[in-house]
């Protein structure tokens, strides 16, 4: 990137709002930031519209603070929670239309290898449960099958939050929710598992409970998206709106989660592992 | 692959000395889109589209376009067709009847967007029971989804207007899609005579920067497509932005008109304007039309013709010019639906008597003597 952020112009610029201008001064730009600077830059406008104690936001955050080159990070989503987040982040962000995010990640990357040869410019999918489980599953395997330079990142609060609560292929047999008025009746979809047999070079299974392990396993994702082939992170971020339970007990949920259904997994290839070892193994993240 | 130079668009459909070739439909594209200087195309098959992206698979392989894969169905071709758009490039694609609904949610995507995406569309039947026949019925559909639509009568209309379309949807003043529509397996899989430019000169390239929207290559952020207000917010700022967005795409459609006459002359050709019998028809019901109209002078009934070239702007003022003098109008259309005649009674305001049909489907060919019919009972009248 050429730092040429679009500057608000003069006039105007008392009319936007602070936020804006704060993330257009302070957004993650000019050094790569890491969970630890969270803090110290703008990554996303405050007053985002998620929920209080939204599991979908802290993925977001965590997810936008960890990019090994922000500057160069294109971040693709589609419509549901996930993308009220992004909308306000600092960051070149597309959605066009419900479950299409691997396709258009799949042409844009394409073109900016051919247009930028020498630039790496990380295409990141950052979508929810039902984007990528249900409504774009054909899309997200095809990319795979097809071995796109894409990371694609999974928040999965298990329903889809944004239209009211309804069960996603994310959710836990047996769950009561909109549209499974007696439970649902199947497991959880395996995306982790097709991820792996399905052309995925890396994959990790984190909660927002481990913040350091998702700044680990999300620019792991994404650097090795950039050379070998395509990665897969799923972000467990609870949802207290729909599953009803205190904003403050997100967290717990999650650690709770991770210590049973949701443990952290982590999977890599051969050719992944020895990429890994020859390029970033003095690495300390 | 031919060592090719970039030439004016101007020069290429206007100057250039062209040499006249017998080919398909499907090869008239192919040589389109190997003078287009396209950086990208994306393909899935259906018939009668699939051979044209055969072809042009084919020039891929031979290194006339810079990347080219198959997609797993037409809404993700046509998502990731946006995907290349938006990091700024030219990209092509084509599709036609069932893949063009299963694609449909991506084309107002695409207007919204200001992607200047030019896509063929091989029409073809839709309805159950299935039918890989003729019909132009997807096009009613893809009236109001904020493309641009070209309607080529035949191959040379074909040749020429996807070339044409690369430069309309590509001014800064316009850039939206436009689609080039044609009557599948009649042009797609038919041999005409096509006059095409030399193979050493091609469209000079896209400049991402043409577009009045940030180009998605993160030099310039923050961008996004869309900002939080348009999508959810309940407030009169999120209901003007939505509203004025969508009479900007509108507007820009407008201004492709001059664009649209500079380089395809108008968008609409007519002859014998002053009859007071007109057919107004697009794509091969044109020369269906062409036929009745020499039946019936031979008869000596007077009646001209109106061929629509571009749907999207459509040519309100100039049709109401041409068809002035005129105490009827008939016009017949290769769908069950009547969508042209809908369009045509709705530029002409009652002030003529507008015939609609006669139509034909399924994948029917549409006789003459059924035009000439409607000729003789209206000049009869």
């Amino acid at each position: 990137m050429s730092i040429k952020v679009i500057k608000p112009t003069a006039a105007f610029a008392s009319l936007l709002p602070t936020e804006y201008l704060e993330l257009v001064a302070d957004g993650p730009y000019a050094s790569p930031k890491t969970i630890n600077d969270l803090g110290t830059f703008k990554e996303i406008i405050a007053e985002h519209p998620h929920c209080a104690g939204c599991g979908v936001a802290l993925g977001v955050r965590l997810t936008v603070a960890s990019l090994p080159a922000p500057a160069d990070t294109l971040i693709v989503g589609t419509a549901g929670c996930s993308f009220f987040g992004l909308a306000q982040a600092a960051l070149n962000y597309s959605c066009s239309a419900f479950g299409n995010q691997n396709a258009v990640a799949s042409g844009l990357k394409r073109m900016l290898k051919i247009r930028y040869p020498d630039t790496d410019k990380d295409v990141v999918v950052l979508v929810g449960d039902g984007g990528i489980a249900d409504i774009g599953l054909d899309l997200t395997l095809h990319s795979w099958f097809r071995r796109e330079k894409i990371a694609t990142i999974m928040v999965d609060n298990e329903v889809y939050g944004n239209t009211g609560g309804q069960e996603s292929g994310m959710t836990q047999e047996g769950q009561v929710l909109n549209m499974a008025p007696k439970g649902k009746n199947f497991a959880k979809i395996p995306v982790f598992e097709l991820a792996r047999v399905s052309g995925c070079v890396y994959g990790a299974r984190v909660t927002v409970a481990s913040p350091k392990k998702i700044g680990r396993v999300v620019r792991k994702a994404i650097l090795l998206a950039r050379e070998v082939g395509p990665t897969y992170v799923q972000i467990y971020t609870p949802c207290p709106t729909n599953f009803k339970f205190p904003p403050q007990q997100t967290i717990n949920i999650a650690k709770k989660a991770e210590e049973g259904y949701y443990s952290f997994q982590e999977f890599i290839s051969d050719d992944a592992q020895a990429y890994w070892e020859k390029n970033f193994a003095s690495s300390t993240m | 692959m031919i060592e090719q130079r970039v030439v004016a668009p101007e020069y290429l459909f206007n100057e250039a000395e062209r040499e006249e070739q017998f080919i398909t439909g499907s090869e008239a594209v192919r040589e389109a889109i190997k003078r287009a200087n396209v950086d990208m195309a994306i393909s899935y098959p259906i018939t009668p589209q699939s051979e044209s992206m055969h072809l042009v698979g084919d020039i891929y392989a031979e290194g006339y376009i810079k990347e080219y894969f198959r997609g797993e169905n037409e809404f993700a071709v046509m998502s990731s067709v946006a995907g290349a758009a938006m990091g700024g490039v030219r990209v092509f694609t084509a599709t036609g009847g069932p893949g063009t609904l299963r694609a449909f949610e991506a084309f107002p995507t695409w207007a919204g967007a200001r992607l200047p995406v030019v896509c063929a569309f091989m029409t073809r039947g839709i309805n159950s029971p299935l039918s890989i026949q003729p019909d132009t019925l997807e096009m009613a559909y893809m009236l109001d989804t904020g493309i641009i639509m070209l309607h080529a009568e035949n191959s040379q209309d074909l040749y020429d207007m996807i070339l044409q379309a690369f430069m309309i949807a590509e001014k800064p003043d316009v850039h939206i899609p436009v689609g080039v529509f044609v009557d599948g397996f009649f042009i797609t899989h038919t041999r005409d005579r096509v006059k095409i430019a030399p193979p050493d000169l091609k469209l000079p390239p896209y400049n991402p920067y043409s577009a009045p929207v940030p180009v998605m290559d993160m030099e310039n952020p923050p961008i996004r497509q869309m900002r939080d207000p348009f999508v959810m917010k309940s407030n009169f700022i999120s209901y003007a932005a939505h509203a004025s967005w969508q009479q900007e795409i509108l507007a820009a459609a407008e201004r492709s008109r001059r664009h649209i006459a500079h380089y395809l002359g108008n968008l609409l050709e007519a002859e014998n304007e002053t009859a007071p019998v007109m057919i107004v028809a697009s794509g091969t019901a044109v020369s269906q039309s062409r036929e009745a109209i020499e039946s019936a002078r031979q008869e000596g009934l007077d009646v001209g013709l109106v061929k629509l070239k571009s749907l999207r702007p459509f040519p309100t003022e100039e049709l109401k010019a041409m068809t002035a003098n005129a105490k009827a109008v008939i016009v017949p259309e290769f769908n069950r639906v009547g969508w042209l005649a809908r369009e045509v009674r709705a530029a002409l305001e009652a002030k003529v008597k507008v015939v609609g049909g006669p139509r034909v489907f399924g994948g029917m060919t549409m006789p003459p003597d059924l035009i000439l019919d409607e000729i003789r009972r209206c000049a009869n009248e």
